[in-house]
């Protein structure tokens, strides 16, 4: 369990990192490496340089303007966590932070690494979704490009980061008046989840008004499911509909039928709670 | 009259130095010159392969890519082979496979260079060639005909079988009023110590003598081991055992990893250095527990056991463990079966199966936890059949005192086990009605909770007639070497062997009172053969049963050795004079002079003493146990458990254990094991699994996220309580505490689960570790 050999550079600025991420094709961000470093040590990741992101000013902030929250990608998952701000704005990450591995390692991780990582059960990705986020990213040789946080996951590990890019930031709109939802089931107390369920809603004269949901654990990647959306919305059998929607991964200790089972049982729980809210 | 020691409270002598970080450890140890090793490692369940090495040997840093052959011209092959288990097919193994490796995780090529990282890229660049072979996971399906074989040529996969027969078993269940039944699936799990195996082996050319480190738990069966396969003299090996980060039994086998250390050493005259990583040590150690046992049990009209008709089919893995062989923890699962119960009729069939997976072996508590959940599952069973109180069926049946000592129908010897004792006990602990009503209360607002109990006896501190009678090399005896020291401290080797368990607390405290001498003023050192002479070292919870009585034998010996010298120069009769706290006392009680006066006097000033007088400051003891095999031990285990109806997780919500391990030496290190012993029951019931993948006969479990240890928060308050019997057959009277918290906990909450499941009109689970998808399925809420 030792890594391949690797170069190791840390730039002091931006645009020193994008400029390795540019020229060396083999090149890897490192945040808070809690994933990336195990998995060197595994071989399953062999950078031929690693471009450590921890001496990058600035990228760690967590700042509201006028119409966003802006969280920096190295911002840790601990300082989220602890934040006014996201408290204030987006009391969905506090909610999904606390399931979110233990003190330690919360201590190192960032909400960068998480989102770049895209593992199919972490949490971040699927509250960037429900939260209708939109993330900021940077190359030597395109500038900025922002993708819709639904865009972004697009399967098992896969996101629509390109190899010479950055994640600067995600941008959560601000919204009076939604309020979050999370729960989720795990085997142990701070394991990823076999299944969790990230809602936002919106209620306007005593019932519903808006919806967004995405469920982590259960399929290769999170995204919104609008067929479910509106039945939970209209007050119909949303569970039910889930059967024909989802393709849940299956593993040794979870398999498909049972994430199935709880993406339902997850659904029912928020649902009954959004109308019982409302 | 200072206090005892024994039976004292005191915190471990080396707690300070471990819980900040003092610990010595393999890892913590380096040669000068030495080489980092790593292994290359079959892939695939069973595959012939050829090897093209030179790529591999040509990168910069590295010494020597070695193979089966390089290894063979040091290292002899060795074969389990064992008197108990006659006929068992096993093959010789060497220190890497030659060829064909026959589960994933065997070891077929080790690479020695500057550096750990270094060797594992020579790992690497290994050119293998992999030709798959047909391999065989699962248990059944191994003995299906037509199966393929394990090894080439094998007619069939069966290593060893035995069928047992006491009474009469057709008649017993003809005639029962009830008979009960179950089939109950264990999948294998492993012991996860903190520390992994490791070895730092020194090959001294010049005297052509072998000091090897080794995360161990029985240094000296190694350096046996160790001379017979490299063909050295035994007293040309050094092995030491120094800080080990834990063992569980995973410490205790002939590794073909840590042969290959020694060997490899010996082959470039250079140190070498090998500690397993995690992902290492999955497919490394041995795995344990794998069983598919069916069983019934015959109930008369009154609800008396008549008897128990049982089937057991034991996944072995490729070979058979060396030296002790894998089948004993078959032969510990029947010994447990029924155990604390009387019956007069028995029935068993065994069947252990080889299978292309990790080797099983030994492992905490062995075979103990599979008897008594297929026990306890059947009670639970014939009482509900027969709609009554379950433990008022088993106060019926749990054998009294004054019917001990006795030898059960399958073989179990059992005496001085106080079952009503532990039960009145566990009752009151528990507080039985109140929980009752708290359950009630608890499922009349639609919460899954549910009771478990269970009943253990477990046989630990096993005697030479086990292993001797085997004709395997294992010490069942011990030793303890006491030495007064010339300032009035005493200082002793023990051969038994400390694994964090902390024993040298527990034997200090023996000589204490032994001796007469604080406990503060004793000092226990073990786990290096060129220090301590031959003995058992860490299995079978032997430490305070049977290294205590070693260290009493050698504290009581080196007593007299001291009054002798006393008497003669207080020109006193030597039983006259006492020894209390550190000072010798006269008839009268009156202190005449300290040890440490004594001490200096002896060593420093020798000219002094009477002509003649020529005592000894050292004194050895050599305990071996006459008369009973192993001493049982009994205890009584309740686990409160809730379900989440939703999710199917389980949650253990309290623990209750009452032992009984005789003598209890230190009531912080007994408690301390019985808790652990628990956690290691709660992770096996409720969690930990070594899976393989059914059609490719992949390992699935292979990292900590996929193999479910308990963590702290899995871990409920438990409650303990003792009841205190010594073994009246030896000086001090301890059994042994360290496996006991294990026997029990599986089948506890086994139970407890069952009784949630029952209260909720639900099926039942009869697999562990219980998964939430099994608890579900009970519930009819999935599929
Ligand atoms: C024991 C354990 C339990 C855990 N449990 C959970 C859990 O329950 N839920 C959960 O969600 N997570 C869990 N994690 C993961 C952890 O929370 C981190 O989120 C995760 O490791 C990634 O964050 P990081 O900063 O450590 O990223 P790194 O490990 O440094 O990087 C991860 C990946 O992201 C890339 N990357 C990082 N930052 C950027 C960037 N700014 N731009 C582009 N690419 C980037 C890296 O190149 C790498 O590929 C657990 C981790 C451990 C070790």
């Amino acid at each position: 369990m030792t890594p391949a050999r690797f170069a190791y550079a840390r730039p002091a600025t931006l645009d020193a990192a994008l400029d390795m991420l540019a020229r060396e094709e083999e090149a890897t961000p490192l945040a808070g490496g809690q994933s990336l470093v195990p998995m060197m040590a595994m071989r399953v990741a062999r950078p031929a340089l690693l471009v450590d992101l921890n001496a990058l000013p600035g990228l760690d902030a967590i700042e509201a303007t006028p119409g966003v929250l802006r969280i920096g990608a190295l911002a840790r998952h601990a300082a989220v966590l602890d934040h006014e701000l996201v408290a204030a704005e987006a009391p969905l990450l506090a909610l999904a932070l606390r399931e979110v591995a233990h003190p330690a390692i919360r201590n190192r991780g960032t909400l960068g690494g998480s989102l770049c990582l895209a593992d199919p059960a972490a949490e971040l990705p699927a509250c960037m979704v429900a939260l209708d986020a939109t993330l900021v990213l940077a190359s030597a040789a395109r500038g900025e490009r922002r993708v819709a946080a639904r865009d972004f996951f697009a399967g098992l590990y896969a996101t629509a980061r390109r190899a010479d890019e950055l994640l600067l930031r995600a941008e959560i709109p601000r919204a009076p008046g939604w309020s979050p939802w999370f729960e989720e089931v795990a085997r142990r107390r701070g394991d990823y989840a076999i299944a969790g369920l990230a809602v936002m809603a919106r209620r306007e004269a005593g019932r519903i008004a808006a919806l967004r949901l995405a469920f982590c654990g259960v399929e290769a990647a999170p995204r919104r499911l609008p067929e479910v959306e509106a039945a939970v919305i209209e007050g119909r059998d949303a569970a039910a509909l889930l059967p024909g929607l989802l393709a849940p991964l299956g593993s040794a200790e979870a398999p498909a039928a049972y994430r199935l089972h709880l993406a339902q049982l997850l659904l029912r729980r928020a649902t009954e709670h959004a109308h019982a809210a409302a | 009259m200072p206090d005892r020691a024994i039976g004292r409270a005191l915190p471990r002598d080396a707690s300070r130095r471990l819980v900040a970080g003092g610990g010595r450890f393999l890892d913590d140890h380096a040669e000068r010159g030495e080489l980092h090793a790593a292994f290359l490692r079959s892939p695939l369940p069973h595959a012939r392969f050829t090897l093209h090495t030179d790529a591999a040997a040509a990168l910069p840093g590295v010494a020597a890519v070695l193979t089966a052959r390089d290894l063979a011209a040091v290292c002899r092959p060795w074969r389990t082979v064992s008197k108990g288990f006659p006929g068992l097919v096993s093959p010789e193994q060497a220190p890497l496979a030659d060829g064909r490796a026959s589960w994933q995780g065997e070891p077929v090529a080790m690479v020695l260079a500057a550096s750990r990282a270094i060797a594992e890229d020579a790992a690497e660049a290994i050119d293998a060639a992999w030709e798959e072979l047909p391999a065989v996971t699962d248990v059944q399906a191994a003995l299906a005909p037509g199966a393929p074989p394990v090894h080439p040529g094998l007619e069939g996969n069966r290593a060893w079988g035995t069928t047992i027969r006491h009474g009469d078993p057709d008649a017993a269940f003809a005639a029962a009023a009830l008979v009960v039944e179950e089939r109950l699936v264990f999948t294998r799990h492993t012991g996860v110590p903190l520390e992994p195996r490791g070895a730092l082996a020194l090959w001294e050319k010049g005297t052509g003598a072998l000091t090897i480190r080794l995360s161990h738990q029985m240094p000296h069966q190694m350096r046996l081991h160790l001379a017979e396969q490299l063909g050295l003299p035994v007293n040309r090996v050094r092995v030491v055992a120094a800080d080990v980060g834990g063992g569980f039994g995973i410490k205790m086998h002939v590794y073909q990893d840590e042969m290959a250390v020694a060997a490899a050493s010996r082959l470039l005259a250079r140190p070498v250095r090998w500690v397993a990583d995690r992902l290492e040590s999955m497919l490394a150690d041995i795995h344990a527990r794998e069983h598919v046992v069916t069983a019934r049990l015959a109930v008369d009209a009154e609800g008396h056991m008549l008897g128990f008709d049982v089937q057991d089919l034991q996944g072995l893995g490729a070979v058979s463990v060396y030296p002790r062989s894998s089948t004993v923890e078959a032969m510990s699962l029947l010994r447990t079966l029924g155990a604390p119960y009387r019956f007069a009729h028995a029935r068993a069939r065994i069947d252990s199966v080889l299978q292309n997976k990790v080797p099983t072996g030994q492992y905490r508590a062995v075979g103990a936890p599979i008897g008594c959940a297929v026990t306890e599952r059947l009670i639970e069973k014939a009482a509900a059949a027969r709609g009554e109180d379950a433990l008022a069926f088993r106060a019926r049946n749990l054998l009294r005192a004054e019917e001990m000592p006795l030898v059960n129908g399958f073989g179990a010897a059992l005496h001085g086990l106080h079952h009503h004792a532990a039960l009145e006990k566990a009752r009151a602990l528990m507080d039985l009605p109140a929980l009752r009503a708290e359950i009630a209360a608890g499922r009349a607002a639609g919460r899954l909770l549910g009771l478990g109990l269970a009943v253990t006896v477990e046989f630990t501190a096993s005697g030479p007639a086990i292993y001797g009678g085997a004709g395997v090399p294992v010490a069942a005896t011990d030793t303890v070497v006491a030495t007064l020291e010339p300032t009035g401290e005493v200082s002793a080797q023990a051969s038994i062997t400390e694994i964090g368990q902390g024993i040298t607390q527990g034997l200090a405290q023996v000589l204490a009172d032994a001796v007469g001498v604080p406990a503060g003023a004793v000092r226990v050192e073990a786990g290096d053969t060129a220090a301590a002479p031959h003995g058992g070292g860490a299995w079978a919870s032997r430490g305070a049963a049977i290294g205590g009585e070693a260290a009493w034998g050698a504290g009581r010996a080196l007593r007299a050795q001291l009054l002798d010298a006393a008497g003669a120069l207080l020109q006193a009769e030597p039983g006259t004079l006492d020894i209390s706290d550190g000072a010798i006392l006269d008839a009268a009680g009156t202190p005449r002079m300290t040890l440490a006066e004594l001490g200096r006097l002896m060593l420093f000033r020798g000219h002094e003493l009477p002509r003649g007088v020529t005592p000894s400051l050292s004194a050895a003891f050599h305990y071996r146990r006459e008369g009973d095999a192993t001493l049982a031990n009994n205890g009584v285990h309740a686990a409160l458990v809730e379900l989440d109806g939703g999710s199917g997780l389980v949650r253990v919500l309290r623990y209750w254990m009452v032992g009984d391990c005789g003598r209890v030496l230190n009531p912080l290190l007994v408690d301390g094991q019985y808790r652990g012993g628990i956690a290691t029951g709660i992770g096996e019931a409720l969690l930990e699994a070594c899976r393989y993948d059914a059609d490719s006969g992949q390992f699935l479990s292979g990292t900590l996220a996929d193999y479910l240890l308990p963590m702290a928060t899995d871990i409920p308050d438990i409650t303990l309580g003792h009841v205190e019997t010594p073994y009246p057959r030896s000086a001090v009277g301890a059994k042994g505490a360290g496996e006991s918290g294990t026997c029990g906990a599986p089948a506890a909450i086994l139970n407890a689960v069952n009784d949630a499941l029952a209260a909720a009109g639900g099926g039942a689970v009869t697999e562990l570790p219980i998964q939430p998808v099994a608890v579900l399925r009970a519930l009819g809420r999935l599929a």
